[in-house]
């Protein structure tokens, strides 16, 4: 069974380094083989890994990392139910989007490229779930980050691409700087990296509450909030949509945004120590999953909405877990990778049919045209708005705001119902701005839809059929492994929960139904002028973080550099240079080789003394 | 010798002490800078002449044989120099011999 794990790993690897050394001598028939095989015998190991499971929590040593003392990091793997849920998800959803690349990226340049990092990506994402100590876990923090880089700026020849690469590459890295001195923390206190122990030992070493343990909570909360896209680390998603819609699918929805998640229901015993930080850690997501899906509301960029939508959903699963409830946290991040991969992938679908054109108002009518699209985004859309008993989303998102309800956090609760109404609502804008009414341009008028039944229909209609409450059955708990949820022993009634959710849930759907459908004029000509004009534009800007980043970071850094450029200190340095260079000028002129100039200077020499000794001797002789 | 006042013969000495000067600072030839080299150290001869004579002291015509000594030393180097630089730059012009760039 190790070995089988260990396996999935390598492949991705052995793949990545193939490809990587080949390059572009190899064709890109045989780099999307060899890309989308290494996966999907990955997810064939992981499969055969997931039936032959036991049930026990195991441990596999490959070797010592770096042995230093005490300092001793292995490179080891950890299987037990979380890990191997996030392997089945990782090499699971990563193997149909792979899949769909084929069709995706057919005709690009670079496919090479393109798959080493993808398969890099896997094989990172793979090591950040399965490590055994914080370390190596870093390790496949950095490699996904790494990779994230690489393919959002895929399209490097426009500069802007690069620049959201950067982006996102350096405002996860602010996240990334704190868990690393979470992890300094953790192991100067207690003396290890290894996940295991370090969970065993918190507890006696750290009260409840105590200073330390709330620190080392915040760090560790820090790297989680810029990797999975929270308030205020989150302005890199929505830009990070310049990458491939494939890769917003793998790394930007489905998998690496939730690394923060996993991370801090991993550490779930530190997070309970620190009950202050774990209440920061729902609020957060409360604000996180509004402000987010207002942002949504007022996106015309089809992938931007998604992105928006995507932080929002992460929102709900960092409520879960503020409310202790990571069972349900990695539920709904189990729901949330089906059917946001199936939203993502039914978009690359409609992108490519229609030329690159993503643009909302240049889109629409095309539901007759493009029917596997439009299925897919019903399917996921119902998964998205949590419609009830027969969409996956319904089942995860209901049992976070149950638990929400149990631990009496009703700010929570609150903050989820509304999102719920909202979600609804740009939901409904979304599938009615890309299917219906009048087509916005000449690509949307004649879509070429995608017929490759494998590369194509298969992953969309695997990834729907999961977006229902077949994929919520198959999530089966994880049992022991974290402590219990606040809802266990509640005697509050789930039922009434249920009724307020799908209150909510048809709330949103009919009150988008009246705005869109009935009240359409009268949406447009308000958004059109005056306050409502502004109310669209800071919600298209996301609340204009991006600007309060701009004004209150960068430029007073900026400023700050070119006032340094010129200090003072460094004027007074240069003008003992500026006085010498001009000494230096001066005398050069006078070492000229000419005779006649060195006799007159030598007569002004002696007669200077001599004028200036009768006048000091003052004529007494 | 009595009859000429110690103060013309200083001041016929100056006159030529500040004609050999000026032809040293003002002369472009090499030649004609040695030549005034040789006038302004006879000027100095001449007053070392004047001062030993109204003192009645034989220690300036000693110091006189000593300069004109130095007169022929100085003469003979100075003549191989412009030997020298004649052949290097068939001129003597002291101006157009300086290789530096200052």
């Amino acid at each position: 069974m190790t070995a089988t794990t260990v396996i999935s790993c390598l492949l991705p690897l052995a793949s990545t380094v193939t490809l990587a050394f080949a390059g572009e001598r190899m064709g890109p028939r045989a780099s999307t083989l060899i890309g989308v095989g290494s996966v999907g015998l990955a997810a064939l190991a992981t499969a055969w890994t997931l039936l032959t499971y036991s049930g026990a929590s195991q441990g596999v040593t490959l070797w010592t990392w770096v042995a230093v003392d005490d300092f001793q990091p292995t490179i080891g793997l950890t299987v037990n139910r979380l890990s191997l849920l996030m392997m089945a998800i990782i090499t699971g959803v990563g193997f149909l989007i792979h899949l769909f690349a084929a069709w995706y990226m057919a005709g690009e340049v670079g496919i090479t490229r393109f798959y080493a990092w993808m398969n890099l990506f896997v094989f990172s994402m793979l090591i950040l779930v399965l490590a055994d100590n914080l370390l190596l876990l870093f390790l496949g923090w950095e490699g996904v980050g790494l990779c994230s880089y690489g393919l959002i700026g895929y399209y490097y020849q426009h500069e802007a691409n690069n620049w959201a690469a950067f982006k996102a590459f350096i405002v996860t890295r602010i996240g990334d700087v704190f868990l690393a001195l979470g992890m300094f923390l953790i192991f100067v206190k207690l003396g290890t990296l290894d996940i295991g122990q370090v969970l065993d030992q918190a507890p006696q070493v750290w009260a409840e509450g105590s200073a330390t343990a709330n620190i080392a909570a915040l760090l560790i909360l820090g790297g989680a909030l810029g990797k999975s896209a929270q308030v205020p680390l989150h302005t890199w998603l929505p830009d990070a949509m310049a990458g491939p819609t494939p890769v917003s699918a793998l790394i930007h929805a489905a998998t690496m945004v939730t690394a923060g998640v996993y991370l801090i229901a991993r550490l779930n015993g530190l997070f309970l120590l620190a009950p202050d930080v774990l209440l920061l850690v729902g609020v957060i997501g409360a604000v996180s999953l509004l402000l987010a899906a207002f942002a949504a509301l007022a996106q015309t960029d089809i992938k931007r909405v998604l992105a928006y939508s995507t932080m929002s959903q992460i929102g709900y699963m960092f409520v879960a877990l503020g409310v202790g409830a990571f069972d349900a946290a990695i539920f709904h991040l189990t729901t949330h990778a089906f059917f946001k991969a199936l939203l993502f992938l039914s978009a690359g679908s409609v992108i490519i049919s229609c030329h690159h054109e993503q643009e909302m108002g240049r889109l629409g009518g095309l539901w007759r045209k493009l029917p596997v699209a439009y299925a897919g985004f019903i399917v996921g859309g119902a998964a998205l708005v949590a419609l009830p008993l027969i969409s996956a989303g319904f089942f995860s998102k209901d049992e976070i705001l149950w638990q929400a309800m149990a631990a009496d956090q009703i700010g929570l609760l609150l903050a989820g119902l509304l999102g719920a109404v909202l979600t609804g609502l740009y939901t409904v804008r979304l599938i009615l701005g890309i299917f219906h009414g009048e087509p916005g341009s000449d690509h949307a008028r004649q879509p070429e839809p995608g017929r490759n039944p494998v590369t194509h229909h298969l992953p969309l209609i695997v990834l729907a059929a999961l977006s229902t409450f077949l994929g919520a059955w198959l999530y089966s708990g994880l049992g022991e492994l974290f402590p219990p949820a606040p809802g266990e022993n509640s005697e509050t009634s789930h039922t009434l929960l249920q009724v307020l959710a799908t209150g909510a849930v048809v709330a949103g759907l009919a009150l988008a139904g009246w705005l869109f459908v009935m009240r359409r004029q009268w949406l447009h000509s308000v958004a059109g002028k005056g306050a409502g004009a502004r109310c669209w534009a800071l919600l298209n800007r996301a609340w204009g973080f991006d600007a309060l980043f701009k004004w209150g970071l960068v430029r007073p850094w900026q400023w700050l550099v070119r006032g340094l450029r010129f200090d003072f200190i460094n004027r007074g340095m240069n003008l003992l240079a500026l006085i010498a260079r001009a000494g230096n000028a001066g005398l050069v002129r006078t070492q000229n080789g000419r005779m006649r100039t060195y006799a007159c200077v030598m007569v002004l020499g002696v007669t200077v003394i001599l004028i200036s000794l009768v006048l000091t001797s003052g004529g007494g002789t | 010798m009595n009859g000429i006042p110690m103060e013309h013969g200083l001041m016929l000495a100056a006159i030529l002490f500040t004609l050999g000067l000026a032809g040293l600072m003002l002369r472009r030839s090499m030649l004609f800078v040695l030549m005034s080299l040789e006038i302004m150290l006879n000027a100095t001869g001449l007053a070392f002449i004047v001062g030993s004579t109204a003192w009645n002291q034989p220690d300036g015509q000693a110091m006189f044989l000593l300069v004109i000594t130095l007169a022929a030393a100085e003469a003979s180097v100075g003549l191989a120099l412009m030997i020298q630089l004649y052949q290097r730059f068939h001129s003597l012009k002291l101006d157009n011999v300086s290789r530096m760039r200052g």
